[in-house]
C-alpha cells in the first residue's frame, strides 16, 4: 500500500502542479529582482525584467545561474532575505573544489524536511519506524535533512552521523534500525561489514534511502540482495536544498521531482537550448518557493532524463532518471568520455566487488587508465593462467563498454581505503585543470 | 595420494612478502616448500606446510585471499636424470605439467617434486605404476 506525506500535493494533477508553478515563479522572479542586485544584474544583461515572466513557459528566457555565479557571490551575494531572518547554513562537501554556502528561513528548512519526510514515507517509512541516519551532520546537508524528514513522519531517529562502522552495526542490530540513509557506498560497506560479523540476522532493516554520489543498478541490486531490503535513490543538492529535492517511489524506475518547490528543465549542456521530456541533457532547476537563498535556472551538471510518464505508484510529479554522470566528473581519457559509473557497473555485472578506484595517468603524452579492484576468493587460483584469463575477461568487458583500453590492477583485499562519505573513485594524475 | 598446497595472492610490491612470512612466523608455522609465481602486479605464493587446514584459517583471518590445491608429491632419487624420468613418465600418459617445484627432506635425503596437473588420478596412477613413491598430507610431517 503506497503511502504519502502530502497525498494532495504528491498526487496533484499536472494541471493543479502547472497552476503553483507559474504563480510562485513570477513571485519568486520579482523577489530576487528587487531584493538581490546579483540577479538584477544578470536580468538586465540579457534584458529581461520580471514583467517579461508570467508563467513557467518563460522560463527559458532568464540567465542560467552556475557554480561560478555562487562563488563569485560568495558569501551574501545571493540572499533574498534579511541575514536576520535567516536560521540555518548549510554548505556543498566541496568535493568539486571551493566550498559555497547556502542560507534557509525556517520556512526554507521547512520545506525541505518536508520533501525529505517525503521521501522516507515513499521508502515505505511510519510513525513505527527506526531510521538510522549516517550521513554526516553539520554543515553537509545528509544528516540534517534526513534527520528533519524522519522527525516529520514521526519515526524514531537514530542521529548517528557518518563514520564508526562498529558501532552503527550495534545499535542497528540493538535498537532495531528498519530504514537505513547513508551514501550507497557506504551502505555497501556496511553491508559487507554486517556479513564479515556475520550479524545479517540480527538486522531488521527494510529499507534504505542512498543518495549523495553516483551509483549503478547493479551497486542497488547488490546492497539488496546482501541487506534483504529494498535501496532507493534520492537526489538533491545544498544548493537546491539539499536531499529530497527528488527521490524515489516503490517503482524504483526514476526519482519524483518535488515540482511544486522546484521547477527542472533539460537543457543541451554546450548550446544552453532546453531539450523536451526523454531527451538526455543537465538538469537545471529552479526553486520557486525557498525565500533565502532562492536559485533561478541553477545547472547541476548532472546528465538525466525527464520522464511523464504515468507512475504505478500514483504521484504525478515528474520523474528524473538516476545522473548518468556529472559533465564535470567526466573523464575524457585518449579523447574519449569515460564516466566512472561505466566502470562500476562493468565491475559488478562481471562479480567484483563496487569497490574500486580509477588512476589516470600521462606517460609520454598518452593517457593510461588503470582500473584498480580487489581480488576475491570467488577470482582467485593457483595458477597464473587462470587469474590472467579472468582478468582478459574484465580487460575485453571493459574495452567493449568504454571504447579505450583500461589496464586492470589486481590488488590485496581491503587495499582500497573504506570510505564513510564520498567515496574517491578518480585519481587523476594528469593535471590538465 | 596428493599433499595440500596453500595458494596465496600477494601484491608485487616491496614488503609484502615479508608480510606473510611475518605471520608464519609468529605462528610458528614452518614450511616444507615454497614456490613464487609473479606477474608484473602480483604474486601467487604457494606452500607447503604440516597443517594446512590451520595454515589457511590463519592466513584467511589475517585478509588473504587463498585456496587449497591438491597436487602430487613425488619423491626422486637426488641424482642426475632422476627428475626426468618423471617428467618422461608424465609425457608418454599425455599429461600436461601446469607447475612444478622441488623441495628437499630433511631426514632421507631425498628430493621431492611437488607437481601440479589437471587430473591428478591420471597422473598419480600412471607415476605409481612406474614404481614412483607419492606421498601423501600427512607423511609431510615426518619428511
Amino acid at each position: 500500500m503506497e503511502q504519502y506525506y502530502q497525498p494532495e500535493i504528491e498526487c496533484a494533477s499536472q494541471e493543479q502542479i502547472r497552476v503553483w508553478q507559474d504563480e510562485r515563479l513570477v513571485d519568486t522572479v520579482r523577489r530576487v529582482y528587487e531584493n538581490v542586485p546579483y540577479y538584477r544584474e544578470k536580468m538586465q544583461a540579457v534584458g529581461v525584467t520580471p514583467e517579461d515572466i508570467k508563467s513557467a513557459d518563460d522560463l527559458h528566457k532568464l540567465p542560467f545561474i552556475t557554480k561560478d555565479d555562487l562563488r563569485d557571490a560568495y558569501p551574501y551575494g545571493l540572499l533574498a532575505k534579511p541575514l536576520s531572518d535567516c536560521v540555518r547554513i548549510q554548505s556543498t562537501s566541496g568535493t568539486t573544489g571551493r566550498r559555497v554556502v547556502a542560507f534557509y528561513t525556517q520556512h526554507d528548512i521547512d520545506l525541505w524536511e518536508d520533501c525529505c519526510a517525503r521521501a522516507i514515507m515513499a521508502a515505505g517509512g511510519t510513525k513505527d519506524d527506526v531510521v538510522q541516519v549516517c550521513y554526516g551532520y553539520g554543515l553537509f546537508t545528509g544528516g540534517p535533512g534526513l534527520n528533519g524528514g524522519s522527525h516529520k513522519v514521526g519515526s524514531l531517529t537514530l542521529p548517528m552521523s557518518s563514520g564508526n562502522t562498529d558501532r552503527q552495526i550495534q545499535f542497528m542490530c540493538d535498537l532495531g534500525a528498519t530504514i537505513l540513509c547513508c551514501t550507497p557506498s557506504y551502505a555497501a560497506y556496511l553491508a559487507e561489514s554486517i556479513h564479515e560479523r556475520g550479524a545479517r540476522g540480527q538486522i531488521k532493516l527494510k529499507a534504505g534511502i542512498f543518495g549523495a554520489e553516483a551509483w549503478t543498478e547493479a551497486m542497488r541490486q547488490d546492497i539488496q540482495d546482501k541487506l534483504g531490503i529494498k535501496a532507493y535513490d534520492i537526489y538533491g543538492l545544498t544548493e537546491i536544498s539539499g536531499p529530497g529535492v527528488s527521490f524515489e517511489c516503490s517503482a524504483q524506475t526514476g526519482m519524483h521531482i518535488n515540482e511544486d518547490h522546484f521547477i527542472a528543465e533539460i537543457i543541451d549542456p554546450n548550446t544552453g537550448e532546453v531539450l523536451p521530456d526523454g531527451e538526455k541533457g543537465e538538469l537545471v532547476f529552479t526553486s520557486i518557493t525557498k525565500e533565502a537563498f532562492p536559485l533561478i535556472r541553477y545547472r547541476t551538471r548532472d546528465i538525466c532524463v525527464l520522464s511523464r510518464e504515468k507512475c504505478p505508484c500514483g504521484r504525478t510529479h515528474v520523474k528524473m532518471s538516476k545522473p548518468m554522470g556529472r559533465s564535470d566528473d567526466m573523464l575524457i581519457i585518449k579523447g574519449v568520455n569515460v564516466f566512472p559509473s561505466q566502470i562500476e557497473s562493468v565491475l559488478l555485472s562481471k562479480g567484483y566487488p563496487a569497490n574500486y578506484q580509477i588512476v589516470v595517468t600521462r606517460e609520454n603524452n598518452s593517457d593510461q587508465l588503470e582500473v584498480q579492484v580487489e581480488m576475491t576468493q570467488e577470482m582467485f587460483s593457483d595458477t597464473v593462467g587462470q587469474i590472467a584469463g579472468r582478468e582478459k575477461e574484465l580487460v575485453d568487458a571493459m574495452k567493449a563498454m568504454l571504447g579505450i583500453y583500461a589496464k586492470v590492477r589486481l590488488v590485496s583485499p581491503k587495499a582500497i581505503a573504506r570510505s564513510e562519505g564520498k567515496a574517491v573513485r578518480v585519481i587523476d594524475k594528469r593535471n590538465l585543470y | 595420494m596428493t599433499v595440500k598446497q596453500i595458494s596465496v595472492f600477494v601484491e608485487n610490491k616491496a614488503g609484502k612478502l615479508s608480510e606473510l612470512t611475518n605471520i608464519l612466523r609468529q605462528r610458528d608455522i614452518d614450511m616444507r616448500a615454497l614456490s613464487i609465481a609473479e606477474t608484473q602486479d602480483f604474486g601467487i605464493v604457494r606452500i607447503i606446510v604440516d597443517d594446512a587446514y590451520n595454515t589457511a584459517c590463519i592466513l584467511r583471518e589475517a585478509g588473504y585471499v587463498l585456496s587449497i590445491t591438491p597436487v602430487l608429491a613425488a619423491a626422486i632419487p637426488d641424482e642426475p636424470g632422476g627428475l626426468n624420468r618423471i617428467l618422461d613418465l608424465l609425457g608418454e600418459a599425455g599429461i600436461n605439467l601446469e607447475y612444478t617445484y622441488a623441495f628437499i627432506a630433511r631426514k632421507e635425503g631425498l628430493a621431492y617434486m611437488i607437481m601440479r596437473v589437471a587430473d591428478n588420478d591420471k597422473a598419480g596412477a600412471a607415476l605409481q605404476k612406474a614404481g614412483v613413491r607419492l606421498i601423501c598430507q600427512h607423511e609431510i610431517a615426518e619428511l
